[in-house]
């Protein structure tokens, strides 16, 4: 550790000092104005809160498309929607949940909150950061664009080959979809790259991996499973395109290939993507219990391995999603196991949770009462899917409405409930302001009855043997009643969530102005102002216990000694956070919006011819060139630094 | 304060368990209605896994709700609190352990009987998925015994039918809730399976895979008979398409030859000897049309002959216009077709 480093007492800075500091600081990362400025951005707060509000933009729009599959289902032998356009709203109801609201979401959620609960100024990467959420956002818009001009995907957001081969879907459709999943895998390798980096080496000293809020290690786990994830949906979404671009025949059995290989790679995808989704707002959870109890988590260890338990487990279940293909009974007997096992750490942390609840003094402010909602409905959503382990009873409901009912329980209970009380609980750190806590409550029994009216039925609607995916129903099967039950729900959902955005809007014009820590809460990001200043901390702060802010002593240490004047910032080791050393992050830049544009201008550009490639590389490779390419200033400061270490040396 | 949420995790539970027993046992579609050996098995094992959720949610509900609504003490921070916590929490996972393992093991018991058959295989046949309707062809050494039914499986009572499973275009799936579960019929592949049904009667089932366009309407019936009267049903089959007897039938059959009709449909014993769609050499002696998607009757076979696009869209046969008195003479030839 280089004496620019030591940790001091915070009594001996003077306020003067303070203030020229926080000047100083605020110069240094300033966030560019005007329009140019506002592509150029690299401020992790910045693209987080773009990121969730464009993720929030196509959950509505996914949710209005629910909605009119709803209408449509609502009687028998409807004719509201026909099977061209019902197929492609299916299609792209799931695909757009999936791949452009949770996933996303959740990631925005990390790009936000990890910097500042780790005590960093900014996340690692930051024009990545950037790219990242362009590339994301062109792709979102590829997706919506073909909605509206009705030539969306309408072969499911899982494709099945051969149906989403040439000979099955001819035209374009299968290719947008194909090109989605590139954007969105590009984006989120790169914000897992980002959030492993940034949790791994710029931990503020003192949070020891056994010091780090569950949060965070939610969100290692998630960006670990990103990384070993996303290669099978590259391999498997890049041959289906070669398949169909340039007549290669990786799924085509009349020539040698195999249809099943694309379900075995799209599914060793596709279930970590459960988890990706879901462990994000496990960490949400833990945070709210925690701030709104007023005690730590029960069971630290427990809950921290059994999260990375998850992480592992979730690689070996896939074959689980293709139980009726007729493949060997000893193997599947395997994945049962495994599939059963998962529910083993799941099962943990409800207990940690339970007990946590018990231990602790609840305050049943709206983020605990979507939290308790989370656990009236994923309960029943893992209990759902133990029974979807077993292979007798997953061949009976296999691609019925109960699964249907079981993913939603999941994905929704599990996941959009601890988001949704995660935006109240954060939303003054957001913004500044609190939300309205008595609309919240509305907003909570509105989603939570909804949710259940809707989706409840559904379990009962498979066990009588209503198959998925279908546009519409015969009138004599006794699917009536339920159905129409459930379309009813829908339509408390869509209050639910409208509600929902009117206290967004209501709260951020008009809502009480937020402390530091209105929640009192324990960890960084609730010890600086809300909205957090552009650098994020006046001092990088030294962490004292694994409960950052309530384990704080009187007069807390601080690190000195990295540098005010330029983007510098400290990185630790990885186990313990010991200084190592300093790194300098880029100003912001035009340039990887540039990139980003070429880039979505490749993707789109080789749904219609494989040239392209060859066209777009230059480009690409002149906007990574301005990227990369150092500024004067950076340069200097280059040299400076390399002149200060051979006179150390000397 | 404390009620609220109290109440809603208390009626959520309610509706849970509710919902699970109200689950109808009737569904000539559902699988916990069984009338098979597979279908039997597999839902005694569901009612035990249902069972066990609805008991084990109930659990965790009541201790969520005491753990929020207890009244606080001042020694809840004491370490001794902990040691008691950390003792239920181990409690509650071993517990978790076990039940699973007890639901691994009746899985694993439940299956056994689901791969292979319980006895020899009575006949065989094979299960063709199209976009979108079935294909049923009974195998006989005899090449002229060879026949094909269309969207309707006979099957004899009390015995087990092989099945092999394959698929021409996409992948489908064959499921027939009250007798099996699912199997995928997919292309390049060819997997075998067993149905078997304990009692006569008309089972439905329905394409379980999404396949495409129609695939909301590629339904099927299996008719399990006695086994003399599953007998006299295949003999019949095997003979080819009754001479039309009058002189509309005739009309109807040179109607029949002479458009688009033929280059699909095969008819036995005339020139008409195409496989695209499915064959009609019985077709007036099932109990649908079009996959299960209208009954068979004159008036749904008019509709769906002159225009089966407004009836399932996207479908692969074409509308067909003709002379009123054609039309006439071919739904008489087609009717003829016992």
């Amino acid at each position: 550790m280089s004496d620019a480093m030591v940790v001091e007492r915070r009594a001996t800075i003077t306020t003067a000092d303070e203030e020229r500091l926080r000047r100083q600081l605020s110069d240094t990362w300033y966030v560019p104005r005007g329009i140019i400025g506002w592509f150029s951005v690299a401020d992790h707060k910045t693209i987080g809160r773009r990121y969730i509000i464009t993720a929030f933009g196509f959950f509505i729009f996914a949710g209005v498309l629910a909605a009119m599959m709803r209408l449509q289902l609502a009687v028998p032998n409807n004719h509201f929607i026909g099977p061209d356009l019902y197929n492609q709203i299916f299609t792209v109801h799931g695909t757009m949940m999936m791949f452009l609201f949770a996933v996303p979401v959740m990631e925005a959620m990390g790009i936000y909150l990890v910097p500042l609960m780790v005590g960093t100024r900014n996340i690692a990467f930051p024009r990545l950061n950037a790219y990242s959420y362009y590339v994301y956002l062109f792709g979102g818009v590829m997706l919506v664009i073909t909605m509206l001009m009705n030539t969306a995907p309408d072969v499911g957001w899982f494709s099945y080959v051969p149906l989403a081969g040439p000979d099955y879907t001819p035209g374009k459709r299968a290719d947008f979809w194909a090109q989605l999943i590139t954007f969105t895998e590009v984006a989120a390798l790169a914000v897992s790259v980002e959030l492993v980096t940034t949790i791994l080496k710029t931990r503020a000293p003192g949070m020891s991996l056994n010091r780090m809020p569950l949060f965070v290690w939610a969100m290692l786990v998630t960006a670990f499973m990103v990384i070993f994830a996303m290669p099978a949906i590259v391999a498997s979404s890049s041959f289906l395109l070669l398949d169909r671009l340039v007549g290669t025949h990786f799924y085509n059995p009349a020539e040698g290939g195999d249809s099943l290989l694309w379900q075995h790679l799209f599914w060793f995808f596709g279930h970590p993507e459960v988890y990706i989704i879901f462990v994000p707002a496990l960490g949400m959870v833990s945070s709210i219990v925690s701030a709104l109890t007023s005690r730590p988590i029960f069971g630290y260890s427990a809950m921290v391995l059994s999260l990375v338990a998850t992480g592992f487990i979730g690689f070996g279940l896939w074959v689980h999603h293709m139980f009726a293909t007729g493949l060997p009974a000893l193997g599947l007997e395997y994945f049962t196991a495994a599939s059963i096992v998962i529910a083993i750490p799941t099962g943990i942390q409800i207990f940690c949770w339970i007990a946590s609840l018990w231990r602790g003094r609840p305050r049943f402010q709206t983020p605990l009462l979507f939290v308790l909602g989370f656990f009236a409905i994923f309960v029943l959503g893992g209990l759902s899917g133990v029974t979807l382990a077993s292979v007798p009873f997953d061949l009976q409901a296999h691609d019925t409405y109960y699964v249907v009912a079981h993913f939603h329980y999941v994905l929704l209970g599990g996941a959009v409930f601890p988001l949704i009380g995660g935006i109240y609980f954060w939303f003054p750190k957001f913004t500044g302001r609190m939300m309205e806590d008595a609309l919240g409550k509305w907003n909570f029994w509105l989603l939570f009855v909804g949710f259940n009216v809707t989706f409840f039925p559904m379990h009962i609607l498979g066990l009588e043997g209503m198959p998925r995916r279908v546009y519409t129903y015969p009138d004599n099967m006794g699917w009536n009643t339920l159905n129409l039950v459930a379309s009813a729900g829908a339509l408390l959902l869509v209050f639910g969530g409208a509600l929902f955005v009117y206290n967004v809007v209501r709260s951020y014009r008009w809502g009480v102005i937020a402390s530091e820590n209105p929640w009192g809460a324990e960890t960084l990001e609730w010890s600086v102002s809300s909205p957090p200043p552009v650098y994020n901390f006046l001092h990088v702060p030294v962490v004292e216990g694994r409960c950052a802010l309530w384990d704080r002593s009187a007069d807390p240490p601080i690190v000195a000694g990295i540098r005010s004047d330029c983007r510098e910032v400290l990185v630790t080791d990885v186990m313990d956070a010991e200084p190592v050393h300093k790194a300098a992050y880029p100003e912001p830049s035009l340039w990887p919006f540039a990139c980003a544009v070429v880039t979505s201008a490749f993707f789109v550009g080789s749904i219609f011819t494989p040239w392209a490639l060859p066209v777009s590389i230059i480009p690409l490779a002149m906007t990574l060139i301005g990227w990369f390419w150092p500024r004067k200033k950076e340069s200097q400061r280059h040299d400076e630094r390399v002149h200060a270490m051979q006179e150390a040396r000397a | 304060m404390m009620r609220a949420p109290g109440s809603a995790l208390r009626a959520s539970a309610c509706v849970a368990s509710a919902g699970m027993l109200l689950v109808s046992c009737t569904g000539n579609q559902a699988g916990l209605n069984p009338h098979g050996p597979i279908a039997r098995s597999i839902a005694t094992h569901s009612w035990a896994l249902l069972a066990a959720c609805v008991v084990v949610y109930l659990v965790v509900m009541i201790a969520l709700f005491v753990a929020i609504g207890r009244r606080r003490r001042d020694s809840d921070d004491r370490p001794e609190t902990t040691v008691r916590l950390t003792r239920n929490v181990s409690i509650a996972v071993a517990l978790t352990v076990i039940i699973l393992l007890g639901i691994a093991a009746s899985s694993v018991i439940a299956g056994r009987g689901i791969y292979s058959p319980s006895g020899a295989g009575a006949i065989t046949v094979d299960v063709v998925g199209h976009q979108w309707w079935w294909d049923f062809q009974y195998h006989d050494i005899t090449p002229s015994d060879v026949f094909t039914s269309p969207n309707e499986l006979h099957i004899p009572v009390g015995v087990p039918v092989v099945l092999k499973a394959m698929s021409t275009d996409v992948i489908h799936s064959f499921w027939v809730p009250n007798l099996m579960g699912k199997r995928d019929l997919i292309p390049g592949m060819i997997t075998n399976t067993w149905i078997q049904a304990d009692e006569p009667g008309v089972y439905r089932g329905q394409c379980a895979e999404f396949c495409g366009h129609q695939h909301a309407h590629m339904a099927l019936n299996v008719v399990a008979e006695p086994m003399d009267k599953f007998q006299v049903w295949i003999r019949h089959q095997r003979e080819p398409a009754p001479q039309p007897a009058t002189d509309q039938e005739r009309r109807g059959r040179d109607v029949f030859m002479q458009s688009p009709c033929v280059t699909c449909h095969a008819i036995r014993g005339t020139d008409a000897g195409s496989h695209v769609g499915p064959e009609l050499t019985h077709v007036a002696s099932r109990l649908t049309l079009a996959a299960g998607t209208l009954p068979n009757a004159r008036g749904h076979l008019a509709g769906w002959i002159a225009n089966s696009q407004s009836i399932k869209p996207g479908n692969r046969m074409p509308p067909n216009a003709l002379a009123p008195a054609d039309f006439q003479a071919l739904l008489a030839y087609i009717r003829s077709l016992r």
